[in-house]
């Protein structure tokens, strides 16, 4: 770990191809939102853990785009926990959907069907995109906060 | 929702997104071709809205879930007009990208949509 960066060092996040990166959080953000609502309000009872993830998930990502363009020091750091928690969640979840989708409550592993959830085979019903997203995410928060002088 | 029109949106929306993300590649901040597709999509995707809203009224209702139709239908016409507001806010090749990444992510959405207006019991 680097010694913290001067918030007077810090770039903004939002910024260039961070802006990007912002608008491409937003939208999973709104599909995430709808899809776990959708799931909770209408059949909550077919798979509680994987429909309570999906909302946790959308939570995260709701959060990490505010984080990514607000600008500040605090932000930076709730964007730092808000990625690195949807990678583990991506991870974590990706790899239970596959191995032992029944802890997950989960009997229909379609990724495009009524149990899917945002983090389920590594989201797959999104191309993927959950997956590569923190990992960009990550490279962006570092290249950013890195001190420009050395 | 009427398939051949729910087509000639995805169409518009995968060339919008073409047309941004030609424009980003050759390193070109947003012009008025850009904003003109994204002008038009937003268009097309309130006459969809408008559809669906009446196709339940002249005997075409959704098979799906209505509310979950609803929602992507509202998604869909706010992320354009959000997105031309975020490319905006400065203007270089990203803001290029951000309007085709907005376009590419309705053209999924619209599928989606179709999808789940004529999905088998919901």
């Amino acid at each position: 770990m680097s010694a913290p960066v001067p918030a007077s060092r810090r770039a903004p996040l939002a910024t260039g191809v961070g802006r990007v990166l912002v608008v491409v959080y937003a939208i999973l953000a709104i599909g995430a939102t709808g899809r776990s609502l959708t799931q909770i309000l209408t059949r909550f009872a077919d798979a509680p853990v994987a429909y309570t993830l999906s909302a946790v998930a959308a939570v995260v990502y709701i959060l990490a785009t505010i984080a990514l363009a607000a600008p500040g020091a605090a932000w930076t750091r709730i964007a730092w926990v808000t990625i690195g928690f949807e990678l583990a969640g991506v991870l974590v979840v990706g790899t239970l959907s596959w191995v032992a989708p029944q802890l997950l409550g989960i009997e229909d592993l379609d990724p495009f069907g009524r149990q899917a959830t945002v983090w389920s085979l590594y989201g797959a019903g999104y191309l993927l995109i959950p997956l590569a997203l923190p990992v960009l995410g990550l490279i962006w928060l570092r290249s950013r906060t890195r001190p420009t002088a050395r | 929702m009427i398939l051949p029109f729910t087509i000639v949106v995805i169409v518009v929306a995968l060339l919008a997104a073409l047309v941004c993300l030609g424009f980003a590649i050759a390193k070109r901040g947003p012009n008025d071709y850009q904003l003109g597709a994204l002008a038009l999509l937003e268009l097309l995707l309130i006459a969809q809205a408008v559809i669906a809203i009446v196709a339940p009224f002249v005997g075409n209702p959704p098979t799906g879930n209505p509310v979950e139709f609803g929602a992507y239908a509202l998604a869909a016409i706010l992320i354009p007009v959000l997105a031309v507001f975020w490319a905006l806010r400065e203007r270089d090749r990203w803001s290029s990208v951000v309007l085709g990444v907005a376009a590419l992510a309705i053209a999924v959405m619209l599928w989606r949509m179709q999808l789940i207006w004529t999905v088998q019991a919901g």
